[in-house]
C-alpha cells in the first residue's frame, strides 16, 4: 500500500515565547523539529509498510528549509517527499492550509492511505488533517489508536473517543490522524542520511497545482484572521494546606471537587 | 562503648529541632533501616529531622558530650549501606535542608544545602543558563549524598565526578564544631585539603551542611547518538577507538539488549529499537549545530568502520527522552526482574572494560547465574547485577560471595578499584580491606581517628 505522512516543521523548544509587544513568536535563534505528533504517524505508516509492503512519502507545506523534516522523515524510513512552498501560500489559516495540501496530494499522486499527526505544537488547532479529507473526499477518522488490519480494501482500526475506544472498519483510500503515544517512533538513521539524494524531495510552487487561482491560497484564501497573539496569563497562585491529616485530607478532596478532578 | 538513647536525650533533641522533627520507636518508618539496596537493615533508635547548620551543630555537641552514634541521610538512594545506622542510635536526615542559598554568577558557583535534589538543582542551573555537569542515575539523590560518595555519573567521561565540582564545604564536626573548608576560588594550594578529605568519606569524618558548587556554562546544543551493535564486543571494543579518535562525548554508556526488554516492562513504554544485542549510546555537546554535527559524524564513521550496524540520531527532547528515561530506569527495571539482587560497582581502565564483561558473562555461565549489566563504557565504571532469581538462600548467600570474590579479584588483576561511585558504606568493605592492604586501610583509620575520636560519626563504614 501507498501511505503519504503529511508533516510539519515547528520550533526545536516547546518553550516559544511571545514577545508581548508585537505578538509575534520569538523565532530568532529558536531550532525548528518536525512536529512532535507526526513522529507517531510516521511510525505508524513505516509499521504498516513493513507488514503489508509498499512505499512511504511525506508532504509539508513551509518555507524551502521545511525540506530538513521531508529529509528526516526519509532518515526515519520513508522513501521520499514533497514540499509545497511558495510566497503566495504564506499566512495561510487552517482552511488555506488544507487546501493547499490537498492541491499538493493531488498533484503528487495516488494513496492508499494518508496519515497525519494529532495537531501540531504550534498551531494546536487539530484541524487541519479533518479539512484535507473533506477536500479530497475521502474518509477521515481522528483519535486513531492503532490500525490493526488492511484487507479488502479496508482499513480496520481502533480509535478514541470521549470515553471509549471504537473499532472501526474505514474504505480506503482514507486519511487517518493518529493519537499521541500511541507508538515508540523509530529514530532517524545516520546511514540513511549520509544516501540522501537532491532526487528525493521534490518541491511544488503555486505554478505546479492544478487550481492557479490565488485567492484560494495563503492570507487571501483563509476565513480566519489572526487579531492578537499573546502569552496565556501565567497563574502562579499557591494554594498551601495545612492542618491534621484528616483536615488535609478532606481539603485536599474537596478542592480536587470544586475543581473536577476527582 | 556508645551509650543508649534515653527519655532525656529525646527531650535534648526535641528542643533542638522542634517536637515533630524527632521520631522514635513505631513512628518510625521502616524504610529509614535501610537505602535502596536493601540488603544492609538497621533501625535508628531516634530520627532527627534538621533543618539548619547550627541545628546539626547543637545535636552533634550533644551526641559527642553523651557518645551517641550519628549516621547522616539523604534521600536514602545509597547502594552500599553507607546511611544505615548500624550502630543504631540518631539517624540524622538532612532532606530539609533544601534550600539553593545563592547563585554566584560572576564566579559561576551555586550555594546549597545538602538536601537539594540532584534534579532540583540541574533544574535550577539549566534555568539559569548554567549546567551542573555531574549527573548520576539516580536524580532524587540529595547533594549531600552525591558529594558524600563522589558520585560521577554519566557525563564524567568529559565533565569529572562531583569531587571536581565542589569548591567549599560547610560542615559540622562530630564534636559539633562548624568549620569552613576551601573556599570560593578557582585554585587553592593551602595545606592539605580537608574539603576533599569530606568528598567521598559517606559521613564518616563530618556532617556537610552547605556547598559550594561549581557551574559551567550551558552549551547550548547537545545531540545523542543510538549506535547498535551486533554483540557486546564489538560494542565495547569500540569504546578506546572512539577515545582515541580525540573526540570527547559527554557521555558513552553501553547497554545491552536484555537490560533494555527489562526497561522496556518496568516501565511499560517501547524503546525506539531493541533488534540488536548491544548498543552504546553517546552524547556531545557544543556551542553551535556544526561543531557537534561534525563530533557525530565523525564517531558515527568510526563506529561504522568498527563493525556498528547503523547510528540513530537522538536530537530532540521527545527522542532524548525515549531513551534516557530507559536509561535511567536500568537500576530499578533489573531489580523488578528478580527476586533479590545485589551490585558491584567496580572501575577499570577503559581499556579493559571489554576483558570485565566478557568475565561477568563467562561468570554468569560458570555459576549459572543471572548477571546483567549496564554503565558508563567511557569511563570504566560499570554497574554489574548479580540477580538471585529462583535461588535458596544458602544457595544465594554462598553465590553471591563467590560471585563478588571472582569479579573484585578480576577487576583488581585490570588495574581496577573496587567502586567507581557508589561507595564502600558497609557492604563493601572487605573487598575494599582486601584490595587496599593494611597500609592503606590503617591510614584511613588514623584520618578518620583525628577527625572523630570517640567513632560516633557513621561507626562501622568504609575502614572498620
Amino acid at each position: 500500500m501507498n501511505i503519504l505522512v503529511c508533516v510539519k516543521q515547528v520550533p526545536g523548544s516547546n518553550n516559544v515565547e511571545v514577545d508581548p509587544v508585537t505578538g509575534v513568536l520569538k523565532r530568532n535563534g529558536v531550532q525548528s523539529k518536525i512536529n512532535p505528533y507526526d513522529l507517531y504517524a510516521i511510525e505508524a505508516a513505516l509499521s504498516l509498510v513493513e507488514r503489508y509492503g509498499g512505499a512511504v512519502e511525506a508532504i509539508t507545506m513551509g518555507p524551502p528549509q521545511a525540506k530538513a523534516v521531508i529529509e528526516e522523515t526519509i532518515c526515519m524510513g520513508a522513501n521520499r517527499g514533497t514540499v509545497l512552498t511558495d510566497r503566495k501560500f504564506a499566512g495561510a489559516d487552517v482552511l488555506a492550509t488544507a487546501y493547499t495540501i490537498s492541491q499538493g496530494i493531488k498533484k503528487c499522486g495516488e494513496y492508499d492511505l494518508i496519515i497525519c499527526g494529532k495537531q501540531t505544537t504550534d498551531g494546536d488547532t487539530a484541524q487541519v488533517g479533518a479539512e484535507v479529507a473533506e477536500y479530497l473526499g475521502i474518509a477521515n477518522v481522528s483519535n486513531v489508536l492503532s490500525v490493526d488490519e488492511v484487507s479488502s480494501g479496508k482499513l480496520l482500526l481502533t480509535a478514541a473517543l470521549d470515553d471509549k475506544n471504537v473499532k472501526l472498519s474505514v474504505k480506503l483510500p482514507a486519511l487517518i490522524s493518529m493519537d499521541s503515544d500511541v507508538n515508540t517512533p523509530r529514530l532517524p538513521s545516520y546511514k540513511t542520511k549520509k544516501t540522501l539524494r537532491e532526487e528525493d524531495v521534490t518541491f511544488f510552487t503555486f505554478d505546479d497545482l492544478d487550481d492557479k487561482d490565488p485567492s484560494h491560497y495563503g492570507l487571501t484564501g483563509s476565513a480566519t484572521q489572526v487579531e492578537r497573539i499573546f502569552p496565556p496569563e501565567k497563574n502562579d497562585t499557591k494554594h498551601i494546606i495545612s492542618g491534621d491529616h484528616a483536615a488535609k485530607t478532606e481539603e485536599l478532596y474537596q478542592l480536587l471537587r470544586t475543581k473536577k478532578m476527582v | 562503648m556508645y551509650n543508649k538513647i534515653n527519655s532525656d536525650d529525646i527531650s535534648v533533641l526535641r528542643s533542638i529541632v522542634g517536637d515533630s522533627e524527632v521520631l522514635v520507636g513505631d513512628s518510625i518508618s521502616e524504610d529509614y533501616s535501610h537505602d535502596e539496596l536493601g540488603d544492609v537493615k538497621k533501625m535508628p533508635d531516634v530520627l532527627v529531622r534538621v533543618h539548619t547548620t547550627e541545628e546539626v551543630s547543637a545535636v552533634m555537641k550533644h551526641a559527642w558530650a553523651r557518645s551517641i552514634p550519628v549516621t547522616v541521610r539523604g534521600s536514602g538512594t545509597g547502594l552500599v549501606g553507607a546511611a544505615v545506622p548500624i550502630e543504631g542510635g540518631i539517624l540524622l536526615e538532612t532532606t530539609k535542608m533544601n534550600k539553593i542559598l545563592s547563585l554566584d554568577k560572576n564566579n559561576l558557583s551555586v550555594t546549597v544545602q545538602p538536601g537539594v535534589l540532584l534534579m532540583e538543582l540541574a533544574a535550577f542551573a539549566e534555568e539559569n543558563d548554567f549546567l551542573y555537569p555531574p549527573d548520576p542515575g539516580e536524580k532524587s539523590a540529595t547533594i549531600g549524598g552525591n558529594i558524600s560518595t563522589n558520585a560521577g555519573g554519566m557525563r564524567a567521561v568529559k565533565y569529572g565526578v562531583t569531587r571536581d565540582y565542589v569548591r567549599a564545604l560547610t560542615v559540622v564536626m562530630p564534636n559539633g564544631d562548624i568549620l569552613n573548608l576551601g573556599a570560593t576560588v578557582a585554585k587553592n594550594s593551602s595545606g592539605y585539603s580537608l574539603k576533599d578529605l569530606i568528598i567521598g568519606s559517606e559521613g564518616t569524618l563530618a556532617i556537610i551542611c552547605e556547598a559550594v558548587l561549581k557551574l559551567l556554562p550551558l552549551p547550548k546544543v547537545s545531540v545523542s547518538l543510538l549506535v547498535p551493535f551486533p554483540d557486546m564486543k564489538t560494542a565495547i571494543e569500540a569504546v578506546p577507538k572512539i577515545i582515541r579518535s580525540k573526540i570527547i562525548p559527554t557521555a558513552i554508556e553501553y547497554m545491552s539488549r536484555d537490560t533494555i526488554l527489562f526497561s522496556e516492562s518496568y516501565l511499560g513504554k517501547k524503546f525506539p529499537d531493541t533488534k540488536n544485542d548491544a548498543y552504546i549510546l553517546l552524547t556531545f555537546d557544543g556551542n553551535s549545530d556544526a561543531q557537534v554535527a561534525a563530533d557525530m559524524n565523525t564517531v558515527a564513521e568510526l563506529c561504522l568502520e568498527i563493525g556498528a550496524k547503523d547510528a540513530y540520531i537522538v536530537d530532540t527532547d521527545e527522542r532524548k527522552k525515549a531513551v534516557w528515561s530507559a536509561r535511567g530506569a536500568f537500576l530499578e527495571a533489573i531489580k523488578a526482574s528478580t527476586t533479590e539482587m545485589d551490585e558491584c560497582d567496580v572501575v577499570v581502565p577503559v581499556d579493559k572494560v571489554d576483558a570485565f564483561i566478557k568475565y561477568t558473562h563467562e561468570l554468569a555461565d560458570e555459576l549459572k547465574i543471572r548477571i546483567p549489566s549496564f554503565g558508563h563504557a567511557g569511563d570504566g565504571n560499570l554497574h554489574v547485577y548479580i540477580c538471585r532469581d529462583e535461588l535458596s538462600e544458602s544457595d544465594w548467600r554462598s553465590t553471591l560471595k563467590l560471585c563478588f570474590d571472582r569479579m573484585y579479584e578480576k577487576a583488581e588483576s585490570l588495574g581496577g578499584l573496587v567502586s567507581g561511585e557508589h561507595g564502600i558504606g558497609y557492604a563493601k568493605k572487605e573487598f575494599l580491606k582486601k584490595q587496599l592492604g593494611d597500609a592503606q586501610i590503617l591510614l584511613m583509620q588514623g584520618i578518620k581517628k583525628v577527625f572523630d575520636e570517640k567513632n560516633i560519626l557513621n561507626p562501622g563504614k568504609i575502614c572498620f
